[in-house]
């Protein structure tokens, strides 16, 4: 039920879906049948529709890191340990990704349709990439990274870093209450830093009709 | 009743972890807790010289950990407070010569027998920090208010919030109100609004501080000190006192509060 094969920077191990801490306990016995040679490995970790929480990948990091391997990414079919893994700084993909993960979405899809939904703020560190739209309902801080496909809306103060149509779509938008980011991208266009004002607005960011990345209060006066 | 086990951390380097924890780890000692600090900086100890017990060490947290000492015999006893202990790191090793799980079972033999066990975390986000808030029940965050040391301080809460370390609390170290009255410096409300989580501290800038620590001697101990004031408060606080808190809504009351309280001990 545990397969691994090596990639050019790592090894990769898959499993399945049947219980994880079975799979977890089997994959750490592997390790310990043959400890030189998962010695220093970096592993990529296949865990296919598994829902994990933050607990399940700490445990298992920490178990591998006291062997002597550092586990660098977590593939997942669920959106939740994807989460979790971002949380953790780990990538979510490798470098060849998986056949069935080339769903993408043309420009004409993004006019409505998948949204990811955050109910807490991002701090410093968080990254999060989507294909499609992205809502926060909080914070972005300095240091975080917000990379959509689609439109981005912050219900808060946006002042990290947000690329919003980050597949090329030039009608994207970037929504604040307040846009006081370190740098917005829509497409291809990167703006200037723009200042913090002293009563901040909700604005709204796109490419106006000189091609220019620009901001405008929401509702316009 | 069992130790609180709280970790003392902050992601950037220089402002203050080690100072703070020698600082509450006296307060509380002086006021009647029975209290043992962990240097958690393998390799790059630093505890043993501001607490003034370096020139004692035998053993150290490797040599427990290893198996070549009882844990008693690398606890080493402050010459002042009978009620203060350290297990020094070790100097000659480096963070991964323990891992989080040592760090729990050796913390799991010291809860009976204290009623604070203070980690002082070495800066950044990797095994060391890691080691440092595996027993934590709950962890101090120390800042400077100054973006890098806030930018910093924002990523290690949302790595404690994805390790789900509980709600951190804050110390905001080194704070000159002149600076932030001219708005040279952030302003504990700038550093708040960015961080969003409990204040439990602000500590201002104060020379005796330096002074104290190269002469191995915490200012938490000398009643002049400001610093000293702000530590002992934290330590207060821990033990679930309310202390009041000094004014941050109109700045030009912030000294006179402070020495309100000073004057009041």
């Amino acid at each position: 039920m545990i397969q691994i094969k090596g990639l050019r920077d790592g090894l990769l191990v898959s499993i399945d879906d049947a219980s994880w801490e079975l799979q977890r306990s089997a994959l750490i016995a592997q390790v310990d049948a043959e400890p030189s040679f998962f010695q220093g490995a970096r592993l990529a970790l296949d865990v296919a529709s598994q829902v994990l929480h933050v607990n399940d990948l700490v445990d298992l990091r920490d178990q591998l890191s006291e062997r002597g391997i550092s586990l660098w990414a977590v593939i997942s079919e669920s959106p939740t340990t994807e989460h979790t893994a971002q949380l953790l700084g780990l990538a979510t993909r490798i470098s060849k990704p998986r056949p069935e993960e080339s769903r993408q979405f043309s420009v004409d899809d993004l006019g409505e349709g998948t949204a990811l939904f955050l109910d807490r703020t991002l701090r410093s560190g968080t990254r999060i990439e989507f294909g499609g739209h992205v809502v926060v309902l909080g914070d972005v801080n300095p240091g975080a990274e917000i990379i959509a496909e689609g439109n981005v809306i912050i219900w808060g103060r946006l002042r990290g870093m947000v690329h919003a149509g980050a597949k090329g779509n030039r009608s994207a938008v970037i929504c604040a209450l307040d846009l006081s980011p370190t740098q917005l991208r829509i497409a291809d266009e990167v703006s200037a830093v723009l200042k913090p004002r002293e009563q901040p607005k909700p604005e709204r960011a796109r490419i106006n009709e000189n091609g220019k990345l620009q901001a405008e209060f929401w509702p316009a006066a | 009743m069992p130790a609180q086990v709280i970790t003392i951390t902050s992601g950037k380097g220089g402002v203050g972890k080690t100072t703070a924890v020698a600082n509450l780890a006296v307060a509380l000692a002086s006021d009647g807790s029975k209290v043992v600090c962990i240097d958690g900086d393998i390799g790059l100890r630093n505890l043993d010289v501001i607490l003034g017990l370096e020139n004692r060490i035998v053993y150290d947290i490797v040599d427990v950990i290893e198996g070549r000492c009882r844990l008693k015999q690398a606890m080493i006893r402050d010459k002042k407070l009978p009620d203060l202990y350290l297990i020094p790191a070790a100097q000659t090793r480096d963070k991964n010569a323990i891992s989080p799980s040592d760090m729990n079972r050796l913390i799991k033999d010291l809860r009976a027998d204290f009623d604070f066990v203070l980690i002082d975390s070495p800066a950044g986000i990797e095994r060391g920090f890691r080691n440092a808030i595996a027993a934590a029940d709950r962890v101090i965050v120390v800042t400077n208010p100054e973006i890098s040391a806030v930018r910093d301080a924002d990523r290690v809460i949302g790595i404690l919030e994805a390790e789900e370390k509980g709600p951190a609390a804050l110390i905001i170290n080194r704070l000159n109100q002149t600076l932030v009255k001219n708005h040279d410096m952030l302003s504990p409300e700038d550093v708040l609004d960015l961080l969003a989580i409990e204040l439990i501290g602000i500590v201002p800038e104060d020379e005796n501080v330096i002074i104290g620590s190269n002469r191995g001697a915490p200012v938490a101990a000398d009643p002049k000190s400001r610093a000293g004031q702000a530590f002992r408060n934290i330590a207060k606080r821990l033990k679930g006192e309310t202390v009041p808190f000094l004014s941050m809504d109109h700045q030009g009351g912030f000294w006179e509060r402070i020495q309100r309280l000073t004057g009041r001990k």
